[in-house]
């Protein structure tokens, strides 16, 4: 349960006169959930993309199951294969029927047949809740819906880690509940999770630690309930304040 | 007065069958008819009339030769768009170099310049380059064992080389550099996190250039793709500098060999526009069915049905 499965040392990133990141470290261990929050710009989602090479570090490290991700040339397909991603804006092939869009990956880099990949696809989209969407095509799917076939999607990799760069920020109210719900059952079958978001209510349920990132620094972190109920830090405090009612 | 006229104009809209004779008049496309009416009487001519007769039937062997040339050229052409188009977005700094070099200096030539120099500047400088490669084999004891490949480039003549294919290296090379644009621009038109999706699923760059950004950039560039094949069309008739027996090289010496230089260009300007107004006339259908929001291959599929009115549209919807 505690073996380490990413490690973040001393990253730094810069997008030209903006610091994104400075010497930020966190380590996520085996079957963790860990929610990662903080003020829109504080480099939250920069974090999440460095973990799978979205974007690159300046200075620091990054393992993520053994593979160094910060060297030049990294093992980017293993990698890539076993940390899924999910999209603030879902990303779905818009050319790709529902189900090819969970069946293209599996077929390419896993080499799985096309029946076998159907089967899978289709198994996903009933724990997701969306069998009958199989032939339909993202254009046809609500927001909530869409996100539910990309969480399958990136599900269908096998990955060991999921990534969730806010999930809920672009979908209206009523639909994120559904997208939750997804999550929610994935945090309880031991899914190591790195969720980037602002819903609380989520966190509070499945995460085990919490991040509070903001300006580029790790301003806190710490068990849930700790951080929930007893901030130490007053930059937390105030974000805190400002959130919740 | 705005408010009346956009009244009339749905009412129009809603009961088509009983404008006033004036209006239909007004809608209708003049310029198609008396097109139309040309071509009929120039048909009428060639049938019945002995000069316009001769030279059709001495100009339209041309026709082959301009079909041929643009149609062969145009693939190339893709091929070199798509590979320099991909290099012009390259982050590799030698790639995006060398694609852009191209593209700049080609876009910068006319065509015509371009068609002449690919003729008697750069192939005559491959062969060269093969005369020499070949020598060296032959004369290279350790390379011996390629000594047929040697001897059939050692003696590679620059004669061999048929105008045509002249023509059509020229035509290619410098109509890749509109199309690598062309790609360019519709690669471009996907938004990134196509690719970053693609990318976090395990793809590689060319995985997800094929099977992701492609098919939907394939939408964007077909309607400009088409014209491009239309304008090289038209442009062909440039290599009758290389003495190509195309369309233009035929009217030309058909001109000096009988001198009706009416009935000559009338008949090559016919076979040209008769070839352009219908690629343009596909072109736009292509462009109204790929706005329906089908796959690019369904919507080619059905513009066919729509003009083959045998096959069935339960075929090709599926």
């Amino acid at each position: 349960m505690s073996e380490k499965i990413i490690e973040i040392r001393n990253i730094s990133k810069s997008f030209k006169n903006v610091q994104a990141l400075s010497n930020v470290s966190l380590d996520v261990n085996q079957g963790e959930v860990v929610f990662i929050f903080g003020p829109s710009g504080g480099g939250k989602s920069t974090m999440l993309r460095c973990i799978n090479r979205l974007e690159t570090v300046d200075e620091g490290e990054i393992i993520v199951d053994g593979i160094h991700v910060t060297e030049p040339k990294p093992d980017l397909d293993t990698l890539r294969a076993e940390v899924g991603m999910v999209f603030q804006l879902f990303n779905l092939f818009p050319h790709l029927t529902v189900l090819n869009n969970i069946t293209l990956a599996q077929e390419l880099i896993r080499k799985r047949k096309r029946d076998d990949a159907s089967e899978i696809a289709m198994n996903l989209l009933i724990r997701v809740g969306l069998p009958e969407k199989a032939d339909s095509f993202p254009d046809q799917l609500s927001g909530g819906q869409k996100q539910r076939v990309a969480i399958a999607r990136a599900l269908a990799m096998n990955p060991k880690i999921m990534l969730f760069d806010e999930p809920t920020s672009a979908l209206d109210a009523e639909m994120i509940r559904e997208v939750l719900d997804v999550m929610m059952v994935l945090a309880q079958e031991g899914m190591t999770m790195v969720v980037v978001s602002h819903e609380m209510g989520f966190a509070k349920a499945a995460s085990d630690r919490m991040v509070f990132l903001a300006d580029g620094k790790l301003i806190e972190e710490g068990p849930t309930d700790v951080l929930f109920s007893n901030p130490k830090e007053t930059r937390t405090k105030a974000f805190f304040d400002q959130i919740l009612y | 007065m705005a408010k009346d006229s956009s009244q009339n104009a749905s009412k129009e809209r809603q009961e088509p069958g009983i404008l006033p004779i004036s209006a239909r008049l007004k809608k209708l496309p003049w310029w198609a008819l008396f097109l139309l009416l040309l071509g009929v009487l120039l048909i009428y001519s060639i049938l019945k009339r002995e000069n316009y007769r001769d030279a059709f039937e001495f100009i339209a062997p041309g026709l082959q030769v301009t079909l041929t040339a643009s149609i062969i050229a145009f693939a190339i052409a893709l091929v070199v768009g798509l590979i320099m188009g991909m290099g012009r977005i390259s982050t590799n700094p030698i790639t995006y170099n060398i694609a852009t070099f191209y593209v700049e200096v080609v876009r910068g030539i006319p065509m015509i310049v371009i068609i002449i120099y690919v003729a008697f500047v750069l192939v005559p400088f491959f062969v060269n380059g093969a005369n020499s490669l070949g020598n060296l084999i032959l004369t290279t004891s350790w390379l011996s064992f390629l000594g047929g490949l040697g001897t059939s480039l050692s003696t590679l003549d620059i004669t061999q080389i048929d105008p045509l294919a002249r023509a059509i290296a020229g035509l290619s090379f410098g109509y890749g550099a509109y199309e690598a644009e062309v790609f360019r621009a519709g690669i471009q038109s996907i938004e990134r996190g196509q690719m970053e999706a693609a990318r976090s699923l395990g793809m590689s760059y060319f995985q997800a250039m094929r099977y992701v950004i492609l098919p939907q950039a394939i939408r964007v560039i077909l309607p400009p793709l088409g014209n491009d094949l239309i304008a090289m069309l038209k442009d062909s008739s440039l290599i009758s500098v290389l003495a190509v027996r195309d369309l233009t090289q035929l009217g030309k010496l058909n001109r000096s060999r009988t001198f009706r230089t009416f009935e000559t260009w009338n008949t090559v300007t016919y076979l040209y526009l008769s070839m352009t107004l219908l690629g343009s006339m596909g072109v736009k259908l292509l462009e109204r069915q790929l706005h329906s929001g089908e796959s690019v291959m369904t919507s080619i599929r059905n513009l066919f049905s729509k003009l083959r009115p045998g096959l069935s549209r339960k075929q090709v919807s599926d």
